[in-house]
């Protein structure tokens, strides 16, 4: 039953299927800004159903909060205690309290916070919409006059763009303390001083940037979620859904680590903020 | 608009998966107040069609109108005010798992009615007596049996007194006391109510107790159509070889020589 087709003959095989998955990854890009586009743009026709909202921001700080605070805290610790330790032979190390803050509050924070929830939140978006997709939910959604962008995009979308923000606060003192704890418990550092030394060097500006980019990760793991969710075929079944939500995981790691690049440049190199 | 006389017409629509093509250049007419049974092997695109006609899934090629209006092109908005005439009963039922039966039900009530809570209620509470279910109300899709929750989706069909209906399979799965009553309530939604149905199904009972009009699908398009007593004596194999094995004894006793011909084979 072997009957090799023109495209696939051994001396432009490669070629070829190269060429077929630059465009299909292409058209994947496409579809889910068109996807962004159209939520964007449902977001501002009313009526906004506040119930869905809601529901949706709790479920994410009910299922996020203790990890995210968890992983902050530890991420603080291990910062404390590298902080320590490599500015101590410069006899520097009272600025430690200096660079935990700065790199929780500017980076790792919301880097954090984001890496929690593209496993935790953005993967059960996927999981459920793309369940609903094999199920023929979205269908009946359709059939009944509702759009599903507007009915389950957008509340998804708005509840990371809304909770990321606010969990970021919560990683980044929860970070800030287990610097504290690290570097006082550890190394006798002074308590007081560390406190001290946090305040001083805690500006607005840092904490806007801080939340530009836990705004845009949050969009990026909503957006991520839900197309992946979406673009399954309704042919895909059980298997499908599974490859859908650990695609999307992934997907949006990356997504998450191209944009805060991307931010970093903007933000620091181009507009020169500091 | 004067109303047209077919509440839906298929015109030569084409429909394929990939390389598979399962809707071959088919026509397909249903005139208002009627109730058309489509039949057809497993496989062979009825709920392809239905999808099409609720504007669910695109066609390759042709046209489709529904209560006088093409849909094949039309944009979401006018698209949902096509939609908000038609209940669907999909095939798996495809209720909301992450809502009550209640809920469910409520659906569109809830999006695109002001309706107050009790109305509501009550509303829900008719529709799930129509269905013969009782007292299901706050629980969940997954703790129902197949059949109930096939009921539950017909429930919510007809939850915004759709004027077309289309069914995938009404009775699959049901025993056969709620067969005949979904199969009685599908016949006086169309008497009374005046709603032109379409139904799918491999129930020949149901087929030829509810159907005013029959149609065949082979291989992508129609190879019978007419009423129930036009399909019993038309003269093709396919058809009939359907029919028989799933007809109600009256049907196997009419002199039609192609039918003859299956049951003296049977028999012997
Ligand atoms: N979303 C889809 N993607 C790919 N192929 C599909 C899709 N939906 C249906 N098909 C294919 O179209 C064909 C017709 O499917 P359909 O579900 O309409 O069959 P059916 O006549 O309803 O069968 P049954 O009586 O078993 O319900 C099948 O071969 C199926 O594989
Ligand atoms: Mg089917």
């Amino acid at each position: 039953m072997h009957n090799p087709s023109p495209e696939s003959a051994p001396s432009n095989g490669l070629a070829f299927l190269m060429k077929n998955r630059v465009y299909h990854a292409l058209s994947e890009i496409g579809d889910a800004f068109r996807l962004l586009a159209e939520t964007i743009f449902q977001i501002f026709r009313p009526p906004l159903q506040f119930d869905l909202l809601m529901k949706q921001l709790l479920f994410i700080g009910f299922n996020s909060l203790s990890v995210v605070l968890v992983s902050g805290f530890f991420t603080g610790m291990v910062l404390g205690i590298q902080g320590y330790v490599q500015l101590k032979p410069y006899a520097v190390e009272g600025s430690v309290a200096q660079f935990v803050s700065i790199s929780v509050v500017k980076e790792l924070g919301p880097m954090i916070t984001a890496f929690v929830l593209s496993g935790r939140i953005g993967a059960s978006i996927t999981a459920e919409l793309s369940t609903m997709k094999v199920t023929e939910q979205i269908d009946a959604l359709e059939v009944m006059g509702t759009n599903p962008v507007k009915y389950l995009v957008v509340p998804r979308f708005l509840a990371c763009s809304i909770m990321l923000p606010i969990l970021t606060i919560f990683s980044t003192f929860a970070g800030i303390f287990g610097g504290y704890v690290a570097v006082v418990s550890l190394f006798s550092f002074n308590g007081d001083f560390y406190i001290l030394q946090v305040q001083k060097h805690l500006y607005v500006g840092s904490v806007l940037i801080s939340l530009i980019k836990a705004t845009s990760f949050g969009m990026a793991i909503a957006a991520v979620g839900c197309y992946k969710g979406f673009s399954i075929s309704t042919a895909g079944g059980a298997e499908g859904v599974g490859t859908a939500t650990t695609g999307s995981a992934v997907i949006s790691l990356v997504t998450i680590l191209v944009l805060d690049f991307v931010l970093n440049h903007i933000l620091f190199n181009i507009l020169g903020l500091k | 608009m004067p109303k047209t006389i077919f509440m839906i017409s298929i015109k030569n629509v084409r429909k394929a998966f990939g390389e598979k093509k399962v809707l071959n250049g088919l026509d397909l007419e249903i005139p208002r107040g009627e109730t058309l049974v489509i039949m057809g092997r497993s496989g062979c695109g009825k709920s392809v069609l239905l999808k099409i006609i609720a504007g669910l899934l695109p066609v390759d090629t042709g046209q489709v109108w529904v209560d006088g209006t093409e849909i094949t092109k039309l944009k979401r908005k006018p698209l949902n005010e096509i939609r908000r005439k038609i209940g669907m009963l999909f095939q798996s039922a495809a209720l909301f798992d992450s809502m009550t039966v209640a809920e469910n039900i409520a659906f569109m009530l809830d999006q695109h009615t002001d309706l107050s809570q009790q109305e509501v209620r009550k509303i829900v509470d008719e529709k799930l007596k129509l269905v013969d279910l009782q007292g299901v109300q706050e629980l969940r899709p997954a703790q129902l049996s197949g059949g109930m929750r096939k009921r539950v989706g017909l429930a919510r069909a007809l939850a915004f007194n759709p004027e077309i209906i289309l069914y995938d399979e009404p009775t699959t799965g049901l025993d056969p006391v709620t067969c005949t009553e979904i199969n009685e309530l599908m016949r006086d939604l169309n008497q009374k109510l005046e709603v032109t149905s379409v139904v799918v199904t491999h129930d020949m009972h149901s087929a030829f107790s509810v159907g005013t009009l029959m149609v065949m699908l082979y291989e992508g398009k129609q190879i019978a159509y007419g009423t129930p007593d036009d399909l019993i004596n038309e003269d093709n194999p396919v058809l009939q070889q359907f029919i028989l094995f799933g007809a109600p004894d009256q049907i196997l006793n009419i002199d039609n020589p192609t039918l003859k011909q299956f049951t003296g084979r049977n028999t012997e």
